[in-house]
């Protein structure tokens, strides 16, 4: 097809050969290993402070503002100011605190996004882990990050941060499971956990459409389930900032609290991401039916650039619920999570798997 | 009930009472030892039922110290005043009403806090806007060589 | 400095599994320096002691020393959101107290700013609390629309905040040529505008389950505790002022006295909302009315009230505010209390947030509207 040509498997394997002819094969894990590392930490960086300035934008739109605008052109280097002032603020550890979990929590809250992020495909050819279990891979790595949090609230040696990372942790391990069963959902459809070939898959059609029911029911509830794992609005309980002043990162200050504030936005991603992948086929363009020239016009846009829109829709939906709905109640996300988001999974894992058996999906 | 039943009600039913028509509503002074008695028989009495605390503060005069209460009926949307006057100015005390009215109870801690009258009785008297060092400041003769610049 | 001492800091034993938090003096929710001394048993509520007097700034010591007319400027600093009713206050009281008759003109004005003062008040309390339940684009639509009635006040009077421009004997000027139009202008368009209020969090089942059955004050114990406002009035407390007790132009005009039943915050909530329609439908009435005339009568150069004792209830926009003048004849006052409707409402407290969680808590106080330098005075 003609999206191929975009396909970055040629560029990877001119570096590799180009290295492996020249150098000894250790040195050229070494360098590739570097190379990746250094992409996925500039990715990070950049796409963080990006995500941040997004949001800032689209809640001004929600709010009739025009957000920053001063620094730079429209605003854009807003961010990146931010950023630099939090890099050179005081690093501030409190007299109480557990000095070696309190410096620990960020790392492990940051090291989560930067484990997810390695079995994303971003584009053809442009994924660095492709395991057979990529998506049981997400789904485990990613509740690494509930640790960073309660160990923040409890190293913090506060009360308002050990309530957030308390409820933090309450919430996560409990969306946990409505995250892992909708992904389960979809497992069983596409019969793979391998993350490129449940992109591949979708070729034909991406499996939104494909399992439509069930699968409707699995990205809403995924939907709802990665807003609560990402500790958004409005299920912010961790960090109400009414209630609680900021949760679990009270006591942070400088880089610190950056780390927390990257990783929450990298989650986003993250979570935007892996929605894309199982539901909207990835880098996979859209096509309708069997009008060619539509579908044509489709193929001429890279796949790198459906990924990244498919996952703004969704990091963009993501924010519109944040500015809108008032934060829920602990007891209240704990029930819609084990009351209706729970039963609701189980059920739709049997309708799944009696459609995949009987073939009712197109 | 008008006016003027009020008082003519008030007068038979308290005769060492002293009530008056004052500018705008009917006042009562009380005795400061007939005060709790008082107060719990305008409440429970189902022809006068004062169940509404409006208001309750305190006067710094030159002899005694006087507490002011304002009371209104929800049922029969009368108006009263009562006061009760303490026995001096330097060991000031007086029967709480925070057992009739629950919003006596915050009242009294300022009036406490501000003019130096113990509660006798209160559940929980303590200082609401001020620390302990310093005096009761509605007091006339508060003097506060710090804080007040006297012209 | 006094001693740190116990007997302040916690009335009652702390038991096993209960620990001690202090939501403020600094915390986004208590709407400014108010301390809660809050006993919690995970994220349960089991007692809430109100520490207040963070801002205490001693006005009514300080209106001893001042002549009545100086006495009007401090009540703006008190209840900030309702400062013409606290002007208003402090004037019908001295009006009263000396059997000045003001012009019919100035009754409406002064209606007029009352009404909308009160909507004012009621946005800010809609967009605060709106934010304290997490909704944060809830606090930009009441602050745009705020804007506006702000304005208004600035045309007329010059301040926006502390307006001072009730005196005793009238206003202290006339209303601008413009009153009337951008008043028009302004109901209009916040007519258009109040039902998005609504659409953004009063009908959003999120909102809902938050605040419905939250936080139940009976009537009994409203008017046992004194609760007045909007807060009483959702326990079925009628307690409108405007109502039991007409002042200015209030007697002139159809209003309802809007209450509720069942005392929870979501009912604190509705009754808010509907007394801002109320409160628009008041000024239509009065809007086009406005009769000629004098906007002050001539006062003397010095007011001295005759020796007695002066009680003046308005409802603010948080309830019954009065004044109590002690007069001794002299141009200042002998004694000035003011009967600030938030400190009665704050200590209610304790009483129904028992057995609510943290974030119930932040519920309840949100649609209690207190405003701190009101508690504190």
């Amino acid at each position: 097809m003609a999206f191929e040509k975009y396909d970055f498997t040629p560029i990877t394997q001119s570096i590799h050969q180009a290295l492996i002819e020249n150098v000894s094969p250790l040195l050229t894990t070494i360098i590739e290993w570097t190379i990746i590392g250094v992409l996925y930490l500039l990715f990070i960086a950049v796409f963080g402070l990006f995500l941040v300035y997004a949001e800032r934008k689209v809640c001004a739109a929600f709010q009739q503002r025009l957000g920053p605008m001063r620094v730079g052109p429209w605003g854009l280097l807003q961010t990146i100011a931010d950023f630099i002032k939090l890099l050179m603020k005081e690093l501030i550890t409190p007299k109480s605190v557990d000095k070696f979990l309190y410096n620990l929590a960020p790392f492990i809250v940051i090291i989560v996004p930067f484990l997810t992020i390695s079995v994303i495909p971003f584009a053809p050819g442009l994924q660095s882990l492709d395991f057979d279990i990529g998506i049981f891979f997400v789904t485990a790595v990613s509740s690494v990050g509930v640790i960073g949090v309660l160990l923040a609230g409890w190293a913090s040696n506060n009360k308002y941060s050990l309530i957030g990372g308390m409820r933090s942790g309450a919430q996560i391990v409990s969306y946990e499971l409505s995250v892992g069963m909708s992904l389960i959902t979809m497992v069983i459809l596409a019969g793979t956990m391998q993350v490129s070939e449940i992109v591949e898959l979708q070729r034909g059609g991406w499996f939104l459409f494909k399992g439509h029911i069930p699968a409707l029911i699995a990205f809403t509830v995924f939907v709802i389930a990665g807003t609560a794992e990402t500790n958004r609005g409005p299920f912010d309980l961790a960090e109400a900032e009414s209630e609680l002043t900021a949760g679990f990162h009270t006591e942070y200050s400088g880089i610190k609290f950056a780390f927390f504030f990257l990783a929450e936005y990298i989650n986003l991603f993250i979570v935007a991401a892996m929605a894309t992948i199982v539901f909207l086929g990835g880098w996979m363009p859209f096509h309708f039916g069997d009008w060619a020239a539509f579908n044509n016009v489709m193929d001429f846009i890279p796949g790198l650039v459906w990924f990244f829109l498919k996952v703004f829709g969704i990091i963009f939906l993501i924010m519109w619920f944040k500015w809108t709905f008032p934060r829920l109640r602990i007891d209240q996300i704990l029930t819609l999570e084990w009351k209706y988001l729970l039963p609701i999974n189980l059920f739709n894992i049997l309708l799944m798997a009696t459609m995949v058996l009987l073939g009712w999906h197109w | 009930m008008t006016n003027e039943q009020l008082i003519e009600q008030l007068t038979s039913a308290n005769p060492d009472a002293v009530v008056k028509q004052g500018s705008q509503y009917p006042e009562i002074t009380v005795a400061h030892d007939k005060l709790h008695a008082f107060m719990q028989n305008i409440k429970s009495d189902s022809s006068l039922a004062f169940d509404y605390l409006v208001c309750e503060t305190g006067v710094d005069y030159p002899t005694f110290i006087q507490v002011v209460y304002h009371l209104e009926s929800t049922a029969h949307r009368h108006f009263m005043v009562v006061k009760a006057n303490t026995e001096n100015r330097e060991t000031a005390t007086l029967d709480t009403v925070a057992d009739i009215w629950p919003t006596a109870e915050f009242h009294e801690c300022e009036i406490y806090d501000l003019l130096g009258i113990r509660f006798n009785n209160h559940p929980n008297l303590r200082r609401y806007f001020l620390d302990d060092t310093w005096g009761h400041p509605l007091r006339k003769d508060f003097h506060d060589d710090i804080h007040v610049v006297e012209r | 400095m006094a001693e740190f001492s116990e007997k302040y800091i916690v009335t009652d034993e702390i038991k096993a599994d209960e620990y001690l938090v202090n939501i403020g003096p600094q915390h986004p929710s208590t709407h400014g320096v108010l301390r809660l001394l809050t006993r919690l048993e995970g994220e349960i509520v089991h007692n809430v002691e109100p520490h207040i007097g963070y801002i205490h700034s001693g006005i009514e010591k300080m209106t001893e020393a001042l002549s009545y007319p100086q006495i009007v400027h401090l009540t703006d600093r008190m209840d900030y959101l309702s400062a013409h009713m606290n002007n208003e206050a402090v004037c019908l009281c001295v009006e009263n107290a000396l059997q000045v008759e003001v012009p019919e003109r100035v009754k409406y004005i002064r209606t007029i700013f009352d009404e909308l003062q009160r909507l004012a008040s009621h946005q800010l309390w809609w967009c605060a609390s709106g934010m304290d339940l997490g909704a944060l684009t809830a606090f930009f639509y009441g602050l745009r629309d705020r804007e506006d009635i702000l304005d208004i006040f600035e045309e007329t009077c010059g301040a926006r905040l502390t307006l001072n421009y009730s005196v005793p004997g009238g206003v202290m000027f006339d209303i601008h040529p413009n009153f009337q139009k951008s008043v028009k202008a302004f109901i209009t368009k916040f007519r258009k505008k109040l039902p998005e209020y609504d659409k953004l969090l009063t009908d959003n089942i999120i909102f809902q389950n938050r605040t419905k059955g939250v936080g139940v004050l009976s009537k009994e114990d409203a008017i046992a505790f004194g609760v007045t406002g909007p807060t009483g009035r959702a326990s079925g407390f009628s307690c409108d002022v405007r109502k039991h007790h007409p002042y200015s132009a209030y007697p002139y005009i159809k209003f309802d006295e809007k209450m509720g039943t069942d005392g929870d915050s979501f009912m604190r909530w509705k009754v808010r909302m509907d007394e801002m329609w109320e409160s628009m439908n008041i000024i239509e009435q009065l809007i086009d009315n406005i009769p000629e005339g004098d906007f002050a009568v001539k006062m003397k150069g010095v007011i001295k009230l005759p020796e007695g004792e002066f009680y003046q209830r308005v409802e603010s926009a948080r309830g019954e505010f009065g004044v109590y003048i002690v007069s001794d004849g002299k141009k200042n006052p002998y004694r000035v209390k003011f009967r600030s409707p938030g400190f009665s409402n704050l200590f209610t407290i304790n009483h129904i947030a028992k057995g609510w969680k943290i974030a119930d808590l932040v519920a309840i106080m949100a649609t209690f509207d207190l405003v701190i330098p009101d508690i504190d005075r």
